[in-house]
């Protein structure tokens, strides 16, 4: 099986997919030419031409309005935000357009937003944020988080055959970083949890970039055995694997790298409270970003984004009760 | 301000003007007992009516083939009618009923049938101009002769998809055509309070024309719209028409208008778009008052019809957040115009 990187794994979704279905087409922020900020698009216009391969005006709301009008005339966008920050410029048309036009008329809106998200390369407040929570608060958007170049592709793709809007963070840190497997051809990875490793003393549960944190946190804790899942989709949530994890292991660390405040791991940590406090041997522990913009100064952020050492020393602390 | 009448009448029938005046009663005629209904409590929430505005969705819609796709607002009742949506529908549709056009998910004339090729508009309204103009790049990338249209307020013009919407469109010279229901106030804001230059002036800097019309006459909007729907189709480009009207009611059925002068007020009223269409046709030899007494019967039909349509189920307030199947696309609507036969 080839190796790829969880970027080029995101540009091969891409490509395969554009070449089984004319309808699916990509645009976004400098995307065609120059190939994208991070050149997961490069190669594309070469090969699929401009007019399926679109560098659009610096116009965010333009970019997620005009796919919703492409999608429901039958075309297949798969638009970027440059920086998953800028999808604050265009929330209206993803929010109130795009999440509520199902449930009002029955229109599916078949759009898929890729958002290249997170921190930790001094991007500052701008450029490294993590919106999953915002856009999981909104009825209607599916919201997709891979942490491996096979499910980054195999969710790319399920993303691009959904009939609804879907929005997929792909985490920055992991573009050229991660390495692993990836199938050849087509396929879809399911919108459920995966057990990144097994382990039944206690289960930290993740998505993102911070799953290769809480393995690399949890590979050797004083021998205990920690199971760590990755969501890989926020909505739909996979509530049946979260609370059959908990059975299983009694002790559960939450860990986000967006802001603590009603973020994913929030809303985990009250589905277990709800529905799976029978299971537990101690208490809930999160670990996230305080609700502080991230800031600039590699020292600052490092003492704001979840360090391995922090999720190491939360899951010690739960061990230990 | 009108655009040419001699070039109007050489494109409508004697069929095709009375037919115009036909959906500008039954959206009047709607609209009326719509009213009504809200003030029996009968139509929740609030009630919004595009009275004194007919000419503009009726003329416009009127010059729309059946493939042409629309994202029709809340002042526009005509364009649906147009389109195929039956007053009964309407009906059921005020009063949260079972219609088969949002079947109590939203109100009032947030709705688009999508079988008829119609978007429903969301309240705020330019992100609608953002639909359009993506509906008319995909026509563009397929190659197909068809083209958008969307309407927009007075105020939609100070907000900034407005302007992202223009700069694509202008850009990639799509076949979009915004029209600007110019009604004079955004809720209880004057234009004076809006822009500092008449915004059909922008569509030049943008890269296409800009054409004030009559709002206020049917005819006069049928032919803008035709001319841009001409000129889109072949290649031209999106068109800015500005519909010059006056919203005659409040912003919604509790809003008294206070903060409008009467002046104003009278001087359109000697202006509307049904008197004027009335006055052609009875000039013609048109029986005005049998075409009346007929939508009334249609309409009084359809609301006893209407009041029967079932109240949705409280256990399906849940469903259809996601679409399950697969993703169907807006069908094609009605075109009424004689010239598209």
């Amino acid at each position: 099986m080839p190796q790829l990187t969880y970027l080029q794994a995101i540009s091969e979704a891409l490509r395969e997919e554009m070449r089984s279905d004319e309808r699916v087409f990509v645009m976004g922020e400098d995307i065609a030419t120059y190939g994208g900020a991070f050149k997961v698009t490069e190669g594309l216009e070469a090969e699929f031409g401009s007019d399926r391969v679109r560098d659009t005006p610096m116009a965010e709301a333009a970019i997620i309005g005009a796919a919703i009008g492409a999608a429901v005339v039958g075309l297949r966008p798969v638009c970027e935000m440059q920086f998953s920050d800028f999808v604050a410029c265009c929330f209206d048309q993803l929010v109130n357009v795009a999440g509520k036009m199902h449930y009002r008329q029955g229109l599916a809106v078949p759009i898929v937003l890729r958002l290249p998200s997170g921190g930790g390369f001094s991007g500052g407040p701008f450029h490294s944020q993590n919106p999953e929570a915002w856009l999981m608060h909104a009825p209607g958007l599916k919201v997709l988080a891979p942490s491996t170049p096979a499910d980054a592709k195999g969710l790319l793709i399920a993303a691009i055959r959904d009939p609804n809007p879907v929005c997929f963070l792909e985490h920055k840190n992991l573009y050229r970083r991660i390495r692993g497997e990836v199938p050849a051809g087509l396929y879809e990875t399911p919108m459920t949890a995966r057990v990144a490793r097994d382990g039944d003393d206690m289960v930290v549960i993740t998505y993102g970039g911070m799953v290769w944190s809480a393995l690399e946190a949890t590979e050797d804790l004083e021998g205990a055995k920690i199971r760590v899942l990755d969501l890989r989709s926020l909505v739909p949530l996979d509530e049946d694997a979260i609370l059959q994890a908990v059975r299983e292991c009694g002790k559960v660390v939450i860990v986000d790298e967006a802001n603590a405040t009603c973020a994913a791991g929030a809303q985990v940590s009250s589905l277990i409270a709800d529905r799976g406090f029978e299971f537990l041997d101690g208490p809930i522990r999160r670990v996230a970003t305080p609700d502080v913009p991230i800031a600039f100064s590699p020292i600052l952020e490092q003492a704001l984004l979840p360090q391995i050492d922090d999720i190491a020393e939360t899951c010690r602390e739960l061990l230990a009760y | 301000m009108a655009t040419s009448q001699t070039r109007t009448t050489e494109r409508l029938t004697v069929a095709d003007r009375v037919e115009l005046l036909r959906y500008m009663l039954e959206m009047r005629g709607i609209e009326q007992r719509a009213m009504t209904l809200y003030r029996q409590g009968q139509v929740p929430g609030s009630f919004y009516d595009g009275f004194g505005q007919e000419a503009v969705s009726a003329g416009s819609a009127f010059a729309m083939a059946a493939e042409d796709r629309l994202c029709i607002l809340h002042r526009d009742l005509a364009a649906h009618l147009i389109r195929g949506v039956d007053a009964e529908r309407v009906f059921a549709q005020y009063m949260g009923r079972c219609s088969g056009l949002t079947d109590g998910r939203d109100g009032n004339v947030h709705f688009g049938d999508r079988r008829l090729g119609c978007v429903g508009m969301v309240s705020m309204l330019p992100d609608m101009m953002l639909v359009a103009v993506g509906m008319a790049m995909a026509f563009r990338m397929r190659g197909e002769q068809r083209c958008a249209l969307t309407w927009l307020g007075d105020g939609s013009t100070s907000r900034g998809d407005c302007h992202e919407a223009m700069n694509w469109a202008g850009l990639q010279r799509l076949p979009v055509i915004f029209i600007l229901e110019n009604n004079q106030y955004a809720y209880s804001t004057p234009t004076t309070k809006q822009y500092a230059i008449d915004p059909v002036q922008r569509a030049a800097g943008y890269g296409f024309p800009g054409v004030s019309v009559d709002g206020n006459d049917v005819e006069a909007m049928f032919a803008a719209t035709l001319e841009a729907r001409e000129r889109a189709i072949e290649g031209g480009g999106p068109t800015l028409i500005a519909a010059e009207t006056m919203r005659m009611h409040g912003h919604a059925a509790h809003d008294d208008m206070a903060y409008v002068p009467n002046e104003l007020v009278d001087h359109w009223r000697g202006r509307d778009p049904i008197e004027l269409q009335e006055r052609r046709l009875v000039d013609l030899g048109v029986d005005v008052e049998r075409l009346r007494a007929e939508v009334a019967r249609t309409l009084e039909g359809a609301l006893v019809r209407a009041r029967e349509h079932p109240m949705p189920a409280p256990s399906s307030a849940r469903d259809g957040v996601f679409c399950e199947g697969e993703a169907e696309a807006l069908g094609d609507g009605l075109a009424r115009w004689s010239g598209y036969a």
